[in-house]
């Protein structure tokens, strides 16, 4: 099992993605199918973007092997007060500057969930949000 | 369709990929909202948008759409078009707006994915 590391500083829109992308390249490198590759950079790169639009920072830690992998985000931001709430289609809390920047319809997680094999999201208001996203990979190369 | 038949349809200008003009699109997408191009499942899709900032980018990637063209006068920063280079992006200027720019292709037979 590689386990890798990468910082996400809330609000800074330029490098959104950067983590995801890193994950994409991994993942092509093994082998591994081109639709379970999208299906876990999208939900990844759409938890990194919440991550960027509400926390003031954060990270993502990226646990893979040949079978599968884990990708969990953990931050420091305001959390989600009500879990299930935000999973609806539609409803969201992000500004007018996330919203610039093509996001903030309510649509991230219910995508997220749409995408990952297994989705966990647990939150502590005031304090931060937690998210785990695994995949099963059946990659023909790498360890 | 070839980029080079969309960049004579919208008279518009390729400013990253410029050797890849016979690469073919199947589709197209016209969206400024990103988190509904993330919800796309199709293969050699062409996103038009009038979002030109980092995400838009960073979207196509994770979509694995390979074409984007800007409408209405909308410019590739330096670091974007770095990026998509970096992702074999094409990127289109066209300076037409979303409508037309998707009427334009619409006529010409480009097909939708809803």
């Amino acid at each position: 099992m590689e386990h890798h590391e990468f910082n996400i500083e809330g609000g800074d829109f330029t490098r959104a993605g950067y983590a995801s992308s890193q994950v994409k390249k991994m993942l092509k490198q093994m082998g591994v199918d081109v639709a379970i590759i999208k299906r876990t950079v999208v939900a990844a790169y759409e938890a990194e973007v919440n991550v960027v639009a509400h926390a003031y920072s954060g990270a993502m830690y990226v646990d893979i092997n040949r079978e599968e992998v884990k990708i969990e985000l953990r931050d420091q931001g305001p959390g989600i007060e009500d879990i299930e709430q935000a999973m609806q289609e539609g409803y969201s809390t992000a500004s007018s500057a996330v919203r610039e920047m093509g996001f903030g319809a309510g649509m991230g997680l219910s995508n997220m969930k749409k995408n990952a094999d297994e989705l966990h999201i647990e939150s502590e208001p005031g304090k931060g949000t937690r998210v785990v996203i695994r995949m099963q990979l059946n990659a023909t190369t790498g360890d | 369709m070839r980029v080079s038949e969309i960049l004579q349809i919208l008279d518009a200008r390729i400013i990253c990929g410029e050797h890849r003009t016979d690469y073919t699109i199947d589709v197209a997408f016209a969206s400024d909202l990103m988190s509904d191009v993330l919800t796309l499942k199709n293969d050699h899709v062409l996103l038009i948008t009038g979002l030109a900032n980092m995400q838009t980018i960073r979207t196509a990637e994770m979509s694995d759409i390979n074409c984007i063209v800007f409408a209405r006068n909308k410019k590739a920063s330096r670091e974007m078009i770095a990026l998509a280079e970096e992702n074999d992006i094409i990127l289109i200027e066209c300076r037409y707006s979303m409508f037309k720019t998707c009427g334009l292709l619409y006529e010409a037979g480009v097909k939708p994915i809803f």
